[in-house]
């Protein structure tokens, strides 16, 4: 292997380093207008937050220049030193870290504060690639698949303690890595049906039929949806996949005719029987053919099921309830327009009021007259939607989507797993950012209070961006040096 | 390099996810940002606090100049309902001088939508009204221990005389359909109600200004909306001038003291109401202020009915002062000459029918049944009239044409004085008659007490005093009103055209002759100013529930008329007797300035008289 120098000023991904550059010049303005006051004096001021956003910025630069003097391979072999280092701070934060706001996850040094939780992303990053870049390492092997969860869990774990559970979830993202890594797609799908469920049964759980609920049954006919287009599409035989229809439909035609009859029962019931009996019936088809298919479907089907009913469980007892709101706001089963609903609908109110081409520059009224909280950091988009319209607000997705496009690029043309595994963490982690941040300031996602990347005020998530994005920058640079 | 190629292709599923979420996330922007949706207003409503600047009221004066209404500052204990913060609330109902009980009231009011539909917890809502300059030193002092109340300066009206309260009219705070009907108006705001206050209430109130404030998240205030730049000034009411010659209509109100009815005097070259005596009358400051609600329910519980305009509300019989019309038609028509004479042997006989009249000479032409207030020589005519077929192809015609002339001389329609609630008073048509009494199932004699004010005819006080400006004018008159001037507008010309009548210049100076005559000789003796020509009709209006009504009307001087007057008083008796004094009074007071001495006995009669005992209505 024979290494050779490199220029790293033209082998740079200069675009994406343009796309930064043009983001976190764009979140700093926008800091401006979110901050902006009537007596405000300057947006160089370092008494207001644009100032020390300015600070910041200047302060990443420095940073990012340092991570690309540094040599490539170094991350690589640092990786699981970072990651041990990184992870006993997160530890350490529990303990030192005072009480705001009921978390406890920023270490105040004097006048600065850090918030380990950005910086652990990164950390994790390197600790995967290195680890799925192992000589021999086969993701799908259980004991790996395993270790490589570890590594995604702890960090989660450890700041959920912290009582951020936003950047915690973050961690989730990293599944479309593992996908790309060979994580069967069943578990995608498998996170998608969760999802769906979830949304529809906690949103009609307290609609009724008679004594059916529809939260229940909306989601059962959603399971046997799901079995016949699996059947269709992984099994491939469409007579099984018919039958498999003709018995919930059946079943739903006697039901209709013995209510007809004035016979009052829960059709969630029937429906859970009808699922059984789909399940009974695959097995008996496995039975004859063992194709294994037919028990990931029936494991499936019975894993849904399953899910369904511990997700009522798991909503009402597990989650706390000012998250209850805030799924219920998002899903539009609450108003609640004085309490969690107040900051998603003045947020509304304040990007529906932009309009078309917004109100300009340091017109808006929603966010200069704090109407919108948290508006120069989990709500900066409120900012550019109000005052730049859906030509600014659209700009901004577009930017995004762009940007995470062009570091999935990054990501494909490396030559190394390491740099491919560590390429994908970061375009998740970017999508996740972006996908709960400005789907919960339109409304679309309950409010989970992770920032904006590089628009949100703060040095930590800033520099934590940065680092993320420039490790990549230099593993890519160095992409042409191992050969 | 292990590289494999069906996992590669796993990046369009991930790209595809990311597409497909910015997607949703552009659609769902559009859908937000572009479609016009209320969000625009939402936003405007939070941030903007419309402060209403309040404009000052017009002044009213009178016709010399006198200032007769003007403002009084009052203060409006205002909050703000979703600022409001836990206070003391024993202290503030304290201070305020009210219980607990009736502040946990009135926030039941502030917010029930049905009382108060433009109630919003965003908005200042009224607290409490108007509050004595006492009470509001004292609350300014601990206005900062009560989050979310302020208080907000108004303006009350203030009365230079106790008097001309009918004409004035008073304000009062918008009603919820007053805010229903015109936009203008918002809770809290005040109208116009009677008189001239309602009747001018656009040129009065002015235009409210708006101050556009920047109010953030927590109800601060944060300055003005663009400095100002949207900001409108406030426009003060427009002054009234009144023709009212409020020394005259004071001097009316005491000669009507303890009398019900009401006295009109007109200037006949203006149509300019001089006088409008309504009485029993009332202090118009009595409906100023806080006690304006319990006042103003005294007022309406009088059994007599001061808030009641008699001047311009009451439809009486106009009894003998309408046999002027009598005479004019009939001259006109062509049915008398000055020189026809009938009979009255003490009164109108035909058939069974009879109509009562007093001892006088006999046969006689009309300036001396004018004079001496014949009846039967009215109904001749009438019967005369109505019953000519050379002229009248049948007696409907013949009424009809007899109406047009009463008309004419503004009876039976609202003659559109400036007031709010003017009556039109009665004058039957022949339709009216044929369905009483069935298509031509009637005749002269079934109607003659029309000839003499009886019967079905009603006026109003104001219409006779305009029939006397008529005469006094010798055939036309002016639109009678009470407002001369309004600042910067020019009075409407409804206001300033000659209505004409249908009868002649020519025949109405046997009228002024005959009214002359009874000054002079006749019913109304006791009238004659001295050094003034009056002219005088006096009328006895049979009153089927009690006394008689007694009815002066008359102008004076005879050439070049400076005032036209009706005086209409309630269960009084013979016209000569209240009637023909108060007005001569009037008219003595309006030309002179003063009362002569030889007549100041007949001042102090009417100032001490007492006909209400009459009126058969107990007070209680």
């Amino acid at each position: 292997m024979a290494s050779r120098e490199i220029n790293i000023w033209r082998s740079i991904d200069w675009m994406t380093v343009i796309l930064y550059t043009v983001l976190v010049f764009a979140g700093w303005v926008s800091i401006y207008a979110a901050s902006y006051d009537f007596d405000n004096a300057s947006i160089f001021d370092f008494a207001e937050r644009s100032g020390k956003q300015l600070l910041w910025i200047g302060l990443s630069f420095g940073i990012a220049f340092v991570l690309l003097m540094l040599e490539a391979r170094m991350y690589e072999a640092l990786a699981f030193f970072i990651y041990i280092l990184l992870m006993l701070l997160l530890v350490a934060t529990i303990f030192l870290a005072p009480d705001i706001k009921g978390s406890r996850s920023w270490l105040v040094f004097g006048p600065v504060s850090l918030q380990p939780a950005e910086f652990a992303k990164f950390a994790t990053s390197l600790a995967l690639a290195r680890l799925i870049n192992s000589y021999n390492f086969v993701l799908v092997k259980p004991v790996n698949f395993i270790r490589t969860c570890l590594i995604i869990l702890l960090p989660m774990g450890l700041i959920l303690m912290q009582k951020e559970t936003g950047s915690a979830l973050v961690y989730a993202s990293l599944i479309f890595m593992l996908y790309r890594e060979g994580m069967s797609g069943f578990v995608l799908f498998g996170g998608l049906c969760a999802i769906i469920y979830f949304v529809v049964g906690v949103k009609y759980s307290d609609v009724w039929w008679g004594m059916t609920s529809v939260g229940e049954i909306s989601v059962l006919v959603i399971i046997l949806l799901v079995i016949v287009g699996m059947l269709l599409v992984n099994y491939r035989d469409w007579i099984v996949a018919r039958n498999a229809a003709l018995i919930p439909a059946g079943a739903a035609i006697l039901c209709y005719l013995l209510s007809l009859f004035g016979v009052v029962f829960n059709w969630a019931w029937v429906f859970t029987a009808v699922v059984a009996a789909v399940c009974l019936y695959l097995a008996v088809v496995y039975l004859q053919t063992r194709t294994r298919v037919l028990l990931v479907i029936v494991g499936f089907a019975l894993a849904s099921v399953a899910f369904l009913f511990s997700a009522n469980y798991v909503f009402t007892q597990i989650l706390e309830p000012h998250q209850q709101v805030r799924i219920k706001v998002a899903f539009g089963m609450e108003e609640d327009l004085r309490g969690a609903g107040y900051n998603v609908n003045q947020s509304k109110i304040a990007i529906g009021s932009g309009g078309m081409w917004g109100k300009g520059f340091l017109n808006g009224t929603q966010t200069k007259l704090k109407y919108v909280p948290e508006q120069d950091t989990d709500f900066i988009f409120c900012t550019i939607g109000e005052e730049e319209g859906f030509w600014g607000t659209s700009l901004v997705v577009l930017l995004f989507v762009t940007f995470i496009f062009r570091l999935i690029y990054v990501a494909e043309r490396q030559r190394t797993v390491f740099g491919r595994v560590y390429g994908y963490c970061v375009a998740s982690i970017f999508f996740f950012h972006l996908a709960i941040n400005i789907g919960m300031v339109i409304g679309l996602c309950p409010v989970i209070g992770i920032p904006l990347p590089f628009f949100s005020y703060g040095g930590s998530s800033l520099w934590g961006f940065t680092i993320l994005l420039f490790i990549l920058l230099r593993i890519d640079a160095g992409r042409l040096e191992k050969y | 390099m292990n590289k494999d190629y069906n996992l590669e292709k796993r990046k369009f599923v991930i790209g595809g996810t990311v597409l497909a979420v910015a997607f949703i996330y552009l659609v769902r922007l559009f859908l937000l940002q572009v479609p016009d949706n209320d969000y625009k207003m939402f936003a405007d409503s939070n941030a903007f606090l419309r402060k209403i600047q309040y404009p000052s009221r017009g002044l009213i004066y009178d016709r010399n100049g006198k200032l007769l209404v003007y403002n009084q500052p009052a203060y409006d204990v205002m909050m703000i309902m979703r600022e409001v913060q836990p206070f003391d609330t024993l202290d503030f109902c304290r201070t305020l001088g009210i219980t607990r009980e009736q502040f946990d009231q009135r926030i039941r009011l502030v917010k029930d939508r049905r009382h108060n539909p433009g109630y919003s917890a965003y908005t200042p809502q009224t607290f409490m009204a108007q509050l004595s300059a006492q009470d509001y030193g004292r609350l300014q002092e601990k206005l900062y221990k009560f989050p979310g109340f302020f208080i907000q300066n108004r303006m009350l009206r203030q009365y230079a005389y106790p008097c001309g309260a009918n004409v004035l009219g008073n304000i009062r705070e918008a009603s919820p359909r007053d805010i229903e009907n015109d936009s203008y108006y918002i809770r809290g705001d005040y109208t116009g109600d009677l008189g001239v206050e309602k009747s001018y209430e656009k040129y009065l109130r002015g235009e409210k200004g708006v101050e556009i404030l920047l109010r953030d998240a927590h109800g601060r205030i944060k300055g003005r909306y663009e400095n100002g730049a949207f900001d409108e000034p406030p426009v003060s009411g427009k002054n009234l001038k009144l023709s009212i010659d409020m020394d005259l209509q004071e001097y009316g109100e005491r000669l009507m003291a303890n009398k019900i009815g009401a006295i009109v005097a007109i200037e006949p070259s203006t149509g300019e109401i001089l006088a409008l005596v309504s009485s029993p009358s009332y202090d118009p400051s009595q409906l100023v202020g806080r006690s304006r609600g319990k006042n103003y329910a005294l007022l309406q519980s009088n059994p007599y009915k001061p808030l009641y305009d008699r001047a311009i509300m009451a439809a009486y019989p106009p009894g003998s002062t309408f046999k002027p019309t009598q005479g004019l038609t009939f001259l006109q028509e062509g049915i008398i000459t000055p020189n026809t004479p009938f009979p009255c042997y003490h009164g109108f006989v035909s058939g069974r029918l009879k109509v009562g009249c007093h001892a006088h000479g006999s046969p006689l032409t009309l300036i001396p049944a004018i004079s001496t207030s014949c009846n039967a020589f009215f109904c001749y005519g009438l019967k005369a009239m109505i019953d000519s077929r050379s002229k009248y192809a049948g007696t409907m015609e013949a009424f009809d044409t007899w109406k047009d002339y009463m008309v004419s001389m503004g009876y039976g329609y609202r003659l559109g004085i400036d007031m709010p609630s003017e009556s039109r008073g009665f004058i039957p048509n022949s339709k009216y008659y044929s369905k009483i009494y069935g298509e031509n199932r009637w005749r002269s004699l079934t109607i003659i007490s029309i000839a003499i004010g009886q019967g079905e005819v009603l006026a109003t006080p104001l219409q006779i005093a305009n029939l006397s400006a008529t005469i006094a004018n010798r055939g036309y008159f002016y639109t009678p009103h009470v407002v001369k001037e309004i600042q910067d507008t020019v009075l409407s010309d409804d206001y300033r055209t000659r209505r004409y009548t249908k009868v002649s210049a020519a025949n109405y100076e046997y009228i002024v002759d005959g009214m002359r005559a009874a000054v002079l000789g006749g019913t109304c003796r006791i009238g004659a100013i001295p050094g003034v020509e009056v002219c005088g009709k006096t009328g006895t209006a049979q009153n089927p529930h009690g006394k008689d009504h007694s009815v002066f009307m008359g102008f004076a001087p005879k050439d070049d008329p400076k005032i036209a007057i009706a005086v209409y008083v309630e269960n009084a008796g013979f016209g000569a007797t209240y009637g023909v004094p108060i007005g001569s009074l009037m008219m003595e007071k309006y030309l002179a300035g003063e009362i002569s001495s030889e007549r100041k006995y007949l001042e102090d009669n009417m100032l001490n008289a007492n006909t209400m005992i009459f009126s058969g209505i107990k007070r209680n």
